[in-house]
C-alpha cells in the first residue's frame, strides 16, 4: 500500500491503547467483547484497505493501520481463573483505537 | 454499481450486539467432530474463491456483511455453507452480474430437470428480504 493512500500511523509497539466502546452501524471487525478494553500494541501489521468500506463495495481508502493489540484475559472476563499472564492478541484497525495511560 | 445501505441486525437481549457478534456468550459446547464436505459445499467454496479473489466481484468483507444481515433466527438456523451460498446469491445480484428473474428462471429449469430424472427437489424458498436486495436486483 502506497504511503499517500494510507492514514498516518498513530501508534507503535508498546503503546497503551483503549479500544473504543462505540456502537457501529454495518459491518465492522471489532467484536463487542473487546470494546472499552485497554491493552498494549504488540505488533504493527501495516495498513490495509478498510473492511468497513470494502464491505459496501467501496475502495476502502485511505488504507487504515492495523495493530495486534494484546489484552489481558482477566480484564476481558470477570471470573477468569487462569494465570494473570494469560492474554488475547486481537487485530484492531486504527479508527477504533485511542491512546491510553 | 449500487452501494448497499448500512444496517444492523441485532440479537435479542444483548444490548445491541449484531447477530454474529457472540464472543463471550454461552451457546453451549462447540461441535468439534470432523466431517466431510458435501459436493455442493465444495462448489460454493469454488464459486466464492472465483468471484472474490479472481474476478473481484465482491470482497470477503462484503460476503461477511451480507451474512451478518440475516436476522437472528435465520443466522442461527443456517449452517456455514448455507450462509455462504445465500450471500453468494445476493451478491451476484447486488453487483448486477445476473438479475433475480434470470436466477429464478434457471432455478425453475433445474427443478424441472431434477424432477424429470426422479431426483428430489426442495419445496422451500430461501428468503430474500432480510438482505436488502429488492425485486430490481439492488437495494
Amino acid at each position: 500500500m502506497k504511503l499517500e493512500t494510507a492514514a498516518p500511523m498513530r501508534f507503535k509497539v508498546g503503546d497503551h491503547v483503549r479500544i473504543d466502546d462505540r456502537s457501529s452501524l454495518g459491518h465492522c471487525r471489532t467484536p463487542s467483547f473487546v470494546r472499552g478494553k485497554t491493552g498494549v500494541v504488540a505488533e504493527v501489521l501495516g495498513a490495509f484497505r478498510y473492511p468497513e468500506k470494502l464491505a459496501y463495495h467501496r475502495p476502502g481508502l485511505p488504507a487504515q493501520p492495523l495493530y495486534t493489540v494484546r489484552l489481558r484475559q482477566n480484564e476481558l472476563w470477570e471470573d477468569y481463573a487462569g494465570p494473570a499472564s494469560d492474554h488475547l492478541d486481537i487485530d484492531i484497525y486504527q479508527p477504533w483505537l485511542e491512546p491510553a495511560e | 454499481m449500487p452501494t448497499p445501505d448500512k444496517r444492523n441486525e441485532t440479537r435479542a437481549g444483548t444490548d445491541g450486539r449484531t447477530v454474529q457478534d457472540i464472543g463471550g456468550m454461552d451457546f453451549g459446547p462447540i461441535d468439534m467432530s470432523e466431517h466431510d464436505l458435501a459436493h455442493w459445499e465444495k462448489r460454493v467454496d469454488a464459486m466464492i474463491v472465483l468471484l472474490n479473489t479472481k474476478r473481484h466481484v465482491f470482497t470477503t468483507d462484503a460476503l461477511r456483511r451480507v451474512i451478518e444481515s440475516y436476522n437472528e433466527q435465520q443466522y442461527d438456523a443456517t449452517a456455514y455453507y448455507e450462509k455462504w451460498v445465500r450471500a453468494l446469491r445476493n451478491l451476484v445480484i447486488e453487483q448486477e452480474l445476473i438479475t433475480r428473474d434470470e436466477l429464478a428462471q434457471k432455478l425453475k429449469e433445474a427443478a424441472q430437470q431434477f424432477e424429470a430424472s426422479g431426483r428430489a427437489v426442495a419445496a422451500g424458498e430461501v428468503p430474500w428480504d432480510d438482505t436488502g436486495v429488492d425485486e430490481g436486483g439492488r437495494s
